[in-house]
């Protein structure tokens, strides 16, 4: 047995070594390049001091965007958790021939790029889209109403994209569930209702968790949606990062606050993992 | 290559008899010094250079401008010295500044670059990404408007590390749909506070300068000697009200023209020569003091200057500098005194048939880029609406 106990690390070196590589190392640059300090023709300055936190905790502008990006983050998982939970639901329950059909239109938005796909709403949306030409051409309204560049159309962007991550997360936990227990909770009395109030939300729960997860944290570190949708004062953290990093060659400080953002998503990771158990969510995929 | 390591491992060794490193740093920087010249000298070295000796790359906007020197520079200069020109799209200013600092050495994997502004030619010479041309090996650029070659020696202390190739305004573009000729000359800079323009307006959100610098000439300032700053920020603050749309591409900026989301903005006047030419109803203002600038054909340190003055020879021709301007619809650097010019280019909205550019105010690179950070920082401030 003891033997056998290097073969896991050996399978997992590959996997181990890339993330190291590829995802540590370039964390801890990030970090070093927190302490740094910028010079004003745009070179980075080695240093080891605290002034890019003290300037993001000095001015609430700097957290104002981060709890802005927070709040966001809550609503898309709202928004995904109800829209997703029923389509995912019924894959877990129909019995019809085009099941696998359906499957494939939820991966459907994965073969299009996500800039075309955030694009896309422009021609929905915008003054002369499509909803706005429909309505003024049955003559619903006089004036193109304003659904594009709002915090409403960054959500519906978040909502298309991260809407699939969702469904396939609480599918798979349902996927699991042995249908014969809502089947047994029903003869002993359980209305439809019953049934799946007491017996399979509670089981797909690791499922909701994982999904809920995964798109808050996708959507803490997007910035394309509220860059192609969003309106004057719709940006959020990863949008200011972008132009710390690229428009001003600010790095120290574009580096300070990608560090913040990683040391709070880090927390509420924990937070989620100590309450809610990130481990039940790995018993999904077994 | 290997006389600046030896002048390196030299100055080592005296600061390493001298005391001022340990022996361990020392025993450290000799290996790492040994490293790096196996890897530069060695067999990867010599594949790296007789990689380089048959390639150069070159750094551009893509699309039409790629094509057109591809056909007039790009092609007959391959065929006259069999050096392959590499040429490749930047997404941005900014997105490839950053391309050319993260490279190993700085700036080290990049040869030509097309590009924009003044003050960023003053970054990448202050940053130390600059070589100095032999223009006597550049003989074209004798066609070459004076005051735009004048204004980058000015800052590259007298030498050139780029040639000019095209100049252009940021000007203002309207709905003439919905705005009159004669109201958008009459108000100037200030259509873009125009209160029946609220939630029609648009700006580049990108960047701080065209900004402030239309808040400049809203507010009677000067843009390249702004006094009365607070005046400045307060009527962009007054702007954001009734802004639709801060635009961050081209792109973005003709496709909110075209399909009547806005119908006033600050635009390049290439992209709106470019929808009028596609017969959008779209008209063009450039009120005293617009916003002027050039773009230039910038040439990287650690580049083969015999390559690249070559190439830049072959692209400053008046066949390919004229097809590029079609191409991107921006006026050709060639002064129209001393080579003549087609009509389409005379057409250009910023063309200047005197070769002089004498009405043609650009950003002094010294004040803006010396204000950038806090600048830019405000800006994003005042469009976040604080």
């Amino acid at each position: 047995m003891k033997s056998d106990s290097w073969k896991p690390w050996a399978l997992l070196g590959p996997s181990l070594t890339a993330v190291f590589f590829l995802l540590v190392i370039p964390v801890c640059f990030v970090v070093v390049y927190s302490f740094w300090l910028r010079a004003p023709s745009g070179n980075d300055i080695p240093a080891f001091q605290f002034g890019n936190y003290a300037k993001f905790f000095a001015d609430f502008f700097y957290p104002s965007l981060l709890i802005r990006t927070i709040r966001v983050a809550l609503e898309t998982v709202l928004l995904c958790l109800v829209m997703g939970y029923i389509p995912a639901y019924f894959f877990y329950r129909t019995e019809s021939s085009l099941k696998p059909f359906l499957m494939i239109l939820i991966m459907l938005p994965f073969w299009i790029s996500f800039i075309i796909r955030t694009l896309s709403w422009i021609n929905i949306l915008g003054d002369s889209g499509l909803i706005n030409h429909v309505f003024l051409k049955i003559g619903l309204i006089d004036r193109p109403l304003a659904m594009l560049y709002n915090e409403a159309a960054v959500l519906m962007g978040l909502l298309q994209y991260l809407l699939p991550f969702m469904i396939l997360n609480i599918y798979v936990s349902l996927d699991g569930i042995d249908k014969s227990l809502t089947e047994a909770a029903k003869s002993l009395g359980c209305t439809e209702w019953q049934a799946f109030k007491e017996v399979t939300l509670p089981l797909s729960l690791p499922g909701v968790s994982a999904g809920c997860l995964l798109v808050f944290v996708l959507t803490c570190g997007t910035y394309l949606p509220p860059m192609i949708l969003g309106g004057p004062g719709n940006d959020m953290i990863a949008n200011l990062i972008f132009k710390r990093i690229v428009g001003t060659l600010d790095w120290p400080f574009g580096s300070a606050l990608s560090t913040i953002l990683l040391g709070l998503l880090g927390v509420i990771v924990y937070t989620y993992n100590r309450y809610l158990g990130i481990s039940q969510i790995f018993k999904t995929l077994q | 290559m290997a006389k600046e390591l030896e002048q390196q491992i030299d100055q080592m060794v005296d600061r390493y008899r001298n005391g001022k490193i340990s022996r361990r740093d020392f025993m450290k920087y000799l290996g790492i010094a040994g490293a790096a010249a196996g890897l530069a000298g060695g067999p990867f070295g010599l594949a790296r250079n007789a990689f380089a000796a048959k390639s150069i790359t070159f750094h551009s906007w893509g699309g039409s401008t790629s094509e057109a020197l591809r056909k007039y520079a790009f092609d007959p200069f391959t065929k006259a010295t069999g050096i392959e020109v590499v040429d490749a799209a930047f997404t941005g200013m900014d997105a490839f500044l950053t391309q050319v600092k993260a490279s190993y050495p700085p700036g080290g994997e990049f040869n030509l670059a097309h590009l924009s502004a003044v003050y960023d030619y003053a970054r990448y010479t202050e940053l130390g990404f600059g070589s100095v041309l032999d223009e006597s090996k550049i003989p074209n650029l004798k066609n070459v408007i004076p005051k735009m070659t004048d204004t980058l020696r000015a800052i590259s202390g007298g030498t050139l590390s780029a040639v000019p190739y095209d100049y252009g305004q940021t000007g203002i573009a309207y709905n003439s749909k919905h705005i009159s000729k004669d109201k958008a000359e009459k108000l100037g800079a200030s259509l873009l506070w125009d209160k029946d323009l609220k939630g029609k307006l648009g700006s580049w959100g990108g960047d701080f300068r065209t900004n402030m610098w239309y808040a400049a000439l809203h507010t009677g300032q000067s843009p390249n000697n702004i006094t009365d700053m607070d005046a400045v920020w307060n009527a962009l603050r007054e702007q954001r009200g009734m802004m639709k749309k801060y635009w961050a591409s081209g792109s973005e900026l003709m496709s909110l023209l075209a399909n009547g989301e806005i119908y006033a903005t600050v635009a390049w006047s290439g992209r709106v020569a470019a929808l009028q030419k596609q017969g959008h109803p779209i008209g063009y203002l450039a009120p005293n003091n617009t916003y002027s600038w050039m773009e230039y054909m910038y040439v990287l340190k650690g580049t083969d200057m015999d390559v690249a003055q070559k190439l830049l020879n072959f692209m400053l021709e008046p066949d390919a500098a004229i097809a590029v301007a079609l191409g991107q619809n921006y006026p050709p650097s060639l002064d129209p005194t001393k080579v003549s010019m087609p009509k389409d280019i005379e057409k250009l909205p910023a063309f200047d048939p005197t070769g002089k550019l004498d009405g043609y105010l650009f950003a002094d690179p010294k004040y803006w880029n010396s204000h950038q950070v806090e600048w830019t920082e405000k800006w994003d401030r005042v469009k976040a609406g604080s």
